[in-house]
Order: structure tokens, then sequence, then C-alpha cells
């Protein structure tokens, strides 16, 4: 029987592929579900779009999940300025691409203040130039609940986070006083002011992420795929070495090498990896085999103990 | 004696960091959630550190970060894997672990979610929560204590929430010389009380988690008397609840109508299946309507199952909103004002007697007043009547009583349409979880001046309401005669009216 759904509306009608295998339709599943009852039961929702992989894999499952209809709220983008040349363009590509309602905010303390990840260090920048300017954009947004692409996985404190994870007025998570999650059924009662963040990738793991880009042909970023690039050995870490204000220390030289990385943040605070995998096929065979952690390139997990829980009592994600 | 030479061979072996393979790419089933239950002392952060670390889930930076936070190592020159899972600074800083984590581990055959639940009594709370979505769960007896009553209050609230699937290790079984008596003791044991509570599908195994003897690899050299299957082995072999035998449900999420000649249903199936063509109602209202299409985003399909996330469309312009339940004509669920239900409570404020409580079922959200029965004293298992606020961590019978019409399926049938959860007006937090166990019949209004009221009860019944005090203090009002089914449905086909 044809499907007299109006391809019409639908701006990019969706391609055949072979079905998905059954631990990554249950996951699938799962995050279409969260999304739908979230859109449902939430005056003003936005997603965050970081635009990682997880965030990729998130807009996907956004864009299934309303299908055929539109993804019924914006993307928000918090720009710190600081971001790889080649994330913003990827995000304004596929802004244009899947006709999303794009909003893009930077915290205007880090002109005015001049606030960079060399000159404040990578605590405070990022309190200020992700955290703080987070916080700016959901209140000046009115936003009741933001999707996130976290994972439980990712990180120690992020294994204890719920679905639905409650936030003060001011932003603030209690991981102490967390709601109780039982089943699919979740509590989206909050008072004005208050607001959730929506985590409807929380049982994914790394490799299921790059599966599930594989098998639904996700387009990526380019940097998670190794090329010749420039880069700069710093504080045991190799920083991507293009954007003019990377000022060499002394000591410092720019060198030639095969990188990628494993995720994308503030150019200046993240690690590439020596690596050949130039493709899709590469990258996970590469996965597969790793015995280091995908937050271990990221500098802002270990400027001090229990770092990302501090980070997301305080509004971080 | 050959266990000591394989501990020390297993000791070298064990300093060196995980050797990683490449894992499959395909896994042919869906991941199987489960429950750890057990305390600090029975060992279980040591046993959920070593599935994760001989699956090779631990990473080297997080192992290092381990080295480097904890200064120590066991006695094999592993690290102290209960950091590795105590992932909050308050837990950390007290040495217990305070809230539900989610972990993630893999084999060749499958994937694993596993809900790590403290073991502390005051925590019953925690432990209903990552039970709820379990399909099986690792009850930890430590060999030389046996099966003490926390594990069988464990074992009680794990079956009560519908999990059927268990699995006992009898950890630290390297202390007690690998001593087959003793497991098998432990095992008979627990086989009895889990056949007690209606888990049939039961699992025991020898293990030493720390030495990680039966866990990921046999071990067969120190217990050459078991031949079953490791623990990994007994979870890969594990089933996958499904509620697809039953009727067909959809909880509606949204409507979506992108455009004026389109209007979908959105929701997640959460029993049974459906195909264009069938014949379904739309609850609580009660309207019939086939279903046309299902759309998704990969295409029309001609069939969904439970669990997948589906836009239903229906050959005829109906009245279908959020909340609502469309389901199949035949096998239906129950619809009624009143209903039995099993609750956990969660909150410090417990559950009050006749307070308007929100519920929340599937999509649905509806004004509840609860009424507590009777409350489940862990320690025996004897439900004891219990009129007055169910207390944080109280286990107890309820009747809820709704304003509009409420729809749900018994849990036992389905943990979709039969669980739902309990929210506080006053606080908006979650304060309960509860599992619906049968409609109530509506009665009320019985009592007319003198007229008497003929009952027929099955025998246990009738000796139990007789057993009550109050049908004691009347009994001399009463008559009471015993016979065959066959007689008392002969009896009532020739009596008065139907209450």
């Amino acid at each position: 029987m044809p499907l007299s759904v109006q391809e019409t509306e639908v701006k990019n009608p969706p391609v055949s592929r072979p079905p998905l295998d059954p631990h990554l339709k249950a996951l699938e599943n799962e995050a279409i579900h969260i999304f739908r009852e979230v859109a449902a039961e939430f005056e003003k929702p936005v997603m965050l779009y970081s635009i990682g992989k997880d965030s990729s894999v998130l807009l996907h499952l956004a864009r299934k999940a309303f299908y055929p209809g539109r993804v019924p709220f914006p993307l928000l983008h918090v720009d710190t300025t600081w971001k790889f040349k080649e994330m913003i363009e990827f995000r304004d590509e596929i802004a244009e691409k899947y006709d999303l309602d794009l909003v893009v905010h930077t915290n205007p303390r880090g002109a005015e203040e001049g606030i960079t990840p060399f000159s404040h260090g990578s605590a405070l920048y990022t309190d200020i130039m992700k955290t703080e300017a987070l916080r700016q954009a959901l209140d000046a947004g009115g936003y009741d609940a933001a999707f996130g692409g976290a994972r439980r996985d990712e990180e120690a404190s992020r294994a204890k986070e719920r679905i639905y994870s409650f936030r003060t007025p001011d932003h603030k998570w209690d991981p102490r006083n967390q709601r109780p999650e039982l089943w699919n059924v979740y509590n989206g009662m909050i008072r004005k002011g208050e607001s959730v963040r929506a985590f409807p990738l929380s049982n994914w793991t790394e490799v299921d992420i790059w599966r599930y880009i594989q098998a639904e042909d996700i387009p990526l970023v380019p940097l998670y795929y190794a090329a010749e690039r420039p880069y700069v050995e710093r504080d045991g870490m190799m920083i991507l070495a293009e954007d003019p204000r990377l000022e060499l220390k002394p000591g410092e030289t720019v060198q030639q090498g095969m990188i990628r990385f494993r995720t994308l943040g503030c150019f200046p605070l993240t690690g590439a990896i020596r690596s050949t995998a130039s493709n899709l096929e590469e990258v996970i065979a590469e996965l597969e085999i790793a015995t280091v952690s995908e937050r271990q390139g990221r500098a802002i997990d270990r400027d001090q103990s229990g770092s990302m829980e501090k980070k997301k009592r305080e509004g971080y994600f | 004696m050959t266990a000591p030479a394989q501990s020390s061979a297993q000791a070298a072996s064990a300093t060196i960091l995980p050797f990683a393979e490449p894992v499959k790419a395909v896994r042919d089933t869906r991941p199987l959630r489960l429950i750890t239950c057990g305390s600090v002392d029975d060992g279980k952060s040591t046993l959920i550190g070593r599935l994760l670390w001989d699956t090779k889930a631990v990473k080297e930076d997080q192992a290092a970060t381990l080295a480097r936070d904890s200064g120590q190592q066991n006695d094999l020159g592993l690290p102290d894997f209960a950091l590795l899972l105590d992932g909050l600074q308050a837990e950390r800083e007290q040495g217990i672990t305070i809230d539900v984590a989610y972990r993630y581990f893999s084999t060749d055959r499958r994937s694993f979610i596993v809900a790590d639940t403290p073991g502390h009594e005051q925590y019953t709370r925690n432990m209903a929560t990552g039970a709820s979505t379990a399909d099986l769960a690792i009850l930890l007896a430590d060999a030389r204590a046996g099966l003490l009553e926390q594990t069988r209050r464990h074992a009680t609230i794990a079956a009560l929430m519908g999990i059927r699937q268990f699995v006992l290790a009898v950890n630290k079984i390297d202390l007690v010389h690998y001593d087959k008596a003793v497991f098998d003791r432990i095992s008979h044991d627990f086989r009895e009380f889990a056949l007690s509570l209606g888990v049939r599908q039961i699992t025991a195994i020898p293990v030493s988690a720390l030495k990680g003897e039966n866990v990921v690899y046999p071990g067969e050299t120190s217990m050459p008397w078991y031949d079953g299957p490791t623990l990994v082995e007994a979870l890969e072999l594990a089933t996958v609840r499904s509620t697809q035998a039953g009727g067909f449900r959809l909880p509606v999420q949204r409507v979506v109508r992108p455009g004026e000649s389109f209007r979908g249903y959105q929701g997640t199936v959460a029993g049974g299946s459906v195909k264009p063509g069938d014949s379904v109602v739309i609850l609580p209202s009660g309207t019939v309507a086939n279903v046309k299409q299902i759309v998704t985003f990969d295409l029309v399909r001609n069939a969904a199952v439970a669990g997948d996330a589906i836009t239903l469309v229906l050959d005829r312009q109906v009245d279908v909103a959020r909340g609502d339940l469309i389901v199949s004509l035949d096998g239906q669920p129950m619809t009624g004002h009143h209903f039995d239900a099993q609750l956990v409570s969660l909150q410090p404020g417990g559950i009050e007697p006749g307070k308007r409580y929100w519920l929340k079922s599937g999509s649905r959200r509806q004004r509840v007043a609860v009424e507590p029965i009777s409350q489940l004293e862990l320690a025996t298992g004897k439900w004891q009547p219990h009129a007055s606020t169910l207390a944080m961590n109280a286990i107890g019978k309820v009747r809820l009583s709704f304003e509009e019409l409420a729809v749900f399926d018994a849990y036992d049938q389905n943990r979709s349409t039969g669980a739902f959860i309990l929210i506080d007006p006053d606080t908006l937090n979650t304060v309960a979880g509860g599992m619906i166990t049968a409609k109530r019949a509506e009665i009320g209004g019985i009592h007319r001046e003198d007229q008497r009221v003929v009952l027929s009860l099955p025998a246990d019944l009738a000796e139990q309401l007789m057993a009550s005090e109050l049908f004691a203090n009347r009994r001399d009002e009463t008559e009471v005669k015993r016979m065959t089914a066959k007689q008392a449905a002969e009896l009532f086909s020739n009596a008065g009216g139907d209450i």
C-alpha cells in the first residue's frame, strides 16, 4: 500500500535501509519514547546541540520521533567561539538541510572580559563560557526542558543521572535528592522556573553510538576521521594548530600527522589521537580494540577530582 | 590441591590490563536489563567490578584514575572496584552506595544494562526503582554467612516488581575452601524460598568475585564438582521479557498533524502486535476503528510489536488524545473506577490514606485517592493489616479510587499498562511506584435495612473472613454452609438480584 503521507511536507524523505539489529532498535525505541514524552509534557523544550557525534545521533532520533511532523522544538548551540571551524560549518549546513530552528548563544562576558581558555585556564573558562552561557541561554528562551546527549557510560557521576534530570530555577542538580524513576513512566511535573534536562541517550554506550551512525548513515563533522592535520603537543595533548588564535609557547612547534578526534569540544581543550582510521568502518574497528575511554582527551574532566559532578551540580550538562 | 596454583597464576595475569578483543558487530538480541542485590559485605561491588573488568568495559585511563584515587589494591593487584562504581563524591566519602547507578558491559552474544542498587535496608526504594525495568535479578550471598534475611528481602522485592528470573551468586566460595556441601545447602534453601515467591527460573552459581572464578571465566580448576554456567553464561542465556503475547496496547503520547490530510497517533507499543486492517478500540471512550497504516521514519511497516515506537493512522476521524489507550478489539484491558494495587512508598512523607495524588501510567495522568489495606512485613514475607500511612520504603496493598474512568492491565499480564507512579500534588515528587493487581468490584450501598446478603466464596477466603475480628464479633448473626461449587452455582441461579 503506498504511503499517503504527504512527501511534499517532509523536506527530507526517509530512505530505505536494512533493519537495525535488535539491540540498536531497542535503544532507538527508548530514545524516541523519551523525545515524544518530553515534547508532549513540557511547554517549551529545546535540544542542546553540541555538533558532536552524540548530538548528531540525538538529532537523527528527534527527526525520527516526530516524523512525519517537523522537530517541534529549536536546537540550541552554546558557542564558546573556540569551537573547531569545521564544527561551525557543519552546524550551519545541517540546520539548513533539515530545516531546523537553530538558536546560537555566546556569553557576552567572553568578548567583554577577554576570557579565553589560554588566559583563564580550563576550569574558569568552562564555567563562564559553557556553564554560565548555557544558563543564560536557557533563561532567555524560557525553556522548561532541555534535551542533552549525555550517556551514563561516559563518566562516573553520569552513571546516576536520571532520564528526566530535575533542575532548580538556578539550574542546580542535587544528585542526592533525585526523583525516583521507575519503568518508563517519567514524572514531568515541575513548578514555574524549574526545568528538566532529558537524556534520550542515557543507556547508549560509545560503541552503540558509532554502530548506529553506521547503520543509519548519519553525517558527522569530518574531524572524527583521520587526516593529515597540523598539531601542537601541549600538556600531553595534541592540539589542532589551525586557528590563528593559538599562540605557540617557547619550544613548541607545529607538527603534521594523521590524527583524528574521539570527542569534539573547544579546540584548545580537546586532544587528538594518532589514528589512520579515515572512514566510519575503520573508526569502529579502532574503537573496538581501544583501551582508553573517550573522555580521556578532555581536559575539563580532569582539572580536579570529582570534576564532572561539580560542574553538573552547577548546571553544566 | 590445584586451587592455590590457579589463583597465583590468575594473580599474575590480573595485574596486566585487560586485553581487548574485537567484538562482533551485530548482536541478535535486545540488551538484558538486570539488577544486582546484595550488600557491600557480600562483595557486590567486587562482583560488578569483576564483570566490567573481565568483559573489558573498564578502560585504561579509568583504571589509572582508580589506581590514583585509591592508592590501594586488593591482594590480587586489582584496583578497588568499589571506587570504580561509586560515582558520587558523597558516596566515596561515606564509602556506601546511596543511589541507583547504571553500568554497561557486553559480550560477543549480547549487551547488558546493570542497575546497581544499594544493599542497605533503608534503600528499599532504590532497589524497587532498579528492579522495575529488570528482566533478571542477581542475588548475592556470602558463602560463609548463607542465606540472610536481607537476601530474602531483596528476593521478595524483586519478585514483587515482576522479575521472574533469579541468579543466586554464592560468593566468596574460596573462603569456604570451595566446599560443594556449603554451596548445595545455600542454593537449596534459596530455591525453596524463590519458589515460594513464584519464581521458577533459578540458577545458582558458586563464585569468587575477587579471584574471578565462575564470573566471566570458569572456575573448574577450583570447583571441578560444578558443571553449570558461569555468571556471564547464565546472563547470556536469560530471556528478555516480552509482552508480545497479550492484546495490542498503544498508550498515545502525542497526536501528529503535519498537514490537514494526515493524523497520526504516536506512542510505544506496550503489548501485543498490530497490523494494518486490525480493529482497535480507543479507551476510555470505547470508540472502534481500524488500523490504516503504521508509519515510521523507515518506511511504512506491515506490522509493529511490543517495544516499537510507531505512528498509527486509523481509517476514520475519531477523537483520540494524549493519554488514551488504543487496544485490540479482542483482549481488552480492565476499565473501572476502583482498582487493587501493590506499591512501594518512596519518600519520607509516605503514602497517606485518602490523600488525592496524581497517578501516571503510560502517557496518562489522572487524580486518584489511595487507601492502604495492608503492609508487607519483609522479615517474614507476611502481609499485615495496615490502614494508616505507608512510611517510606514500605510495601503495601492499596485500593485506588479514580474520579475518571481508569484503564489498566494486571501487572503480571503487562508490565507497562499495569504499572504506575504516584506524584504528590504538593511537592510534585514521585512518591510511589505501583503495580495493579486487579479491578475492584464497584460495590457500595449494599446495606439496606434488614436485608440479608448471601455470599458464595472459595473455602479458603471464607476461612480468612471468618477469622477476622469483625466477623467473630457477629458470628451469631450469620449462617455458614459448605457445599460443592456445582451446588453453589445451582443455588445462586435461583437467588435474588446481583449486587
